[in-house]
């Protein structure tokens, strides 16, 4: 078994029109941009973006944005400093958005990747966030029932890999990579060090089955 | 040392015979209230200043939601690890006992009820401890929730630090939100500028006036009735 691939071109190139996809990262940190840059390159279009934010500045997912690539984002926080391209296409009505609170997001996305088929969390009840969802008391108090959210394709950065897709992670850096290599059908990983034999298993955060591709690209934000 | 000794003295009495806490001040009040021990998020923006001033010899446990408990001071410039930052995207550090999590445990320990104290910033709390701090009713800007629904729902005493008005003059402190809520009946307790109110199941309740300040005074600017 070898899950490495050469280059990032390689890595994107199963990434097909209206794909949805996974991307990792929580404001500048854990963010696959050498992946976002091949999948600009690469051409895809009318994507749907699951991420926590919706860029910011000219990198990442804003070079997405700016592009005219994205149809839909589901995110928490899509509005933070110099999220211009956001913003200019929201405002257009070029996308659509869904906004999910981050806890909700991280769980859904995990619901999809351990095969549960929906949950019950008091977040977001008797809010606007949960109008025409199912609901429900529990000794006394309001939960609403939050569906799993899967993709076809999780971009993800980690700070090591090796050729079974074992992957370890750098300091805040892990944010939603683990559990969106959970969930996407093909999860693709970008690592700052591909490890020449074996991650030890004791350092080892997603391990290997989630993931279908380690792909090496040594910059840092 | 702390600066919770210097920085507590109210500004001097404004044109409208008000005394009021600066932004300084305000997060040194609420720092007085964090126990020993404790486990405590902090809201981005002002909320996060909380943590200057939380007195000498308590060992507090700073929880960030992008994945690290034991947040700690913000780093030398030139050393920031640029993977190493806080939920307000601040460079941070680690301090000694912290731990790195992803997303899924990070929001247990929200929801779960494993965080003892959140401190948060907010456009409105009513007196039934509603809070709304999201969405306002300008359709114009993108909605943006992040945690702040996940904290309300979940960590154990929500704190409240705000002015006591906006800046145009209308209260914060109301019977009922007018904005979107971000949870109901979840706030323990409001700091303002002007005083600290317990919620109660009566409704708002003064713990406190900051120094100078009548009762009189501080209910005109207030949307609720304030019980004494």
């Amino acid at each position: 078994m070898d899950k490495r691939v050469g280059d990032l071109a390689t890595a994107v190139a199963p990434i097909t029109d209206g794909a949805s996809i996974m991307i990792g990262g929580f404001g500048s940190s854990g963010i696959p941009f050498g992946l976002i840059d091949a999948l600009l390159e690469q051409g895809a279009s009318g994507l749907t973006v699951i991420s926590n934010n919706a860029g910011a500045g000219e990198t990442g997912i804003a070079k997405l944005l700016k592009a005219g690539r994205v149809a839909r984002v589901v995110c928490s926080y899509p509005r933070s400093p110099g999220s211009i391209w956001f913003e200019k296409r929201y405002e257009a009505g070029e996308i659509d958005l869904e906004v999910v609170p981050q806890g909700t997001l991280a769980e859904r996305i995990r619901a999809a990747g351990a095969g549960i088929g929906g949950f019950l969390t008091p977040t977001g009840y008797g809010t606007r966030l949960a109008e025409g969802k199912e609901t429900r008391e529990i000794e006394g108090r309001g939960y609403v029932m939050e569906m799993p959210l899967a993709a076809d394709f999780a971009l993800v950065r980690a700070e090591a890999g090796d050729r079974w897709g074992n992957l370890s992670f750098h300091a805040t850096a892990r944010n939603f990579n683990p559990v969106m290599a959970m969930a996407a059908d093909h999860a693709i990983a970008e690592v700052r060090q591909v490890a020449t034999g074996a991650l030890d298993p004791e350092s080892v955060v997603t391990p290997g089955i989630f993931v279908d591709c380690v792909v090496e690209y040594g910059a840092r934000p | 040392m702390t600066q919770s000794q210097t920085q507590t003295k109210p500004q001097a009495a404004g044109a409208d015979g008000l005394t009021r806490l600066s932004d300084a001040q305000l997060a040194a009040r609420v720092a007085q209230d964090i126990p020993d021990g404790s486990y405590v998020n902090l809201g981005i923006g002002k909320p996060t200043h909380v943590a200057g001033y939380v007195p000498e010899g308590r060992e507090v446990i700073y929880h960030s939601e992008n994945g690290i408990i034991g947040v700690g001071p913000t780093p030398p410039e030139g050393e920031e690890d640029l993977e190493l930052i806080d939920a307000s995207k601040r460079y941070v550090t680690a301090a000694p006992g912290a731990a790195y999590f992803d997303h899924p445990d990070s929001f247990a320990m929200m929801r779960g009820g494993h965080i003892d104290i959140a401190v948060l910033g907010a456009y409105q709390v009513a007196e039934s401890g509603d809070i709304a701090n999201w969405a306002t009713l300008d359709e114009k800007f993108p909605p943006a929730v992040g945690g702040a629904m996940d904290l309300v729902a979940g960590v154990k005493t929500i704190l409240v630090m705000m002015r006591h008005v906006n800046k145009d003059g209308s209260p914060k402190l109301l019977e009922r939100c007018t904005y979107p809520l971000t949870g109901l009946g979840v706030v323990s307790r409001v700091y303002t500028d002007l005083a600290v109110l317990d919620v109660t199941p009566e409704g708002f309740r003064l713990v406190e006036l900051t120094p100078g300040n009548d009762l009189e005074a501080v209910q005109a600017l207030t949307g609720a009735k304030i019980l004494t």
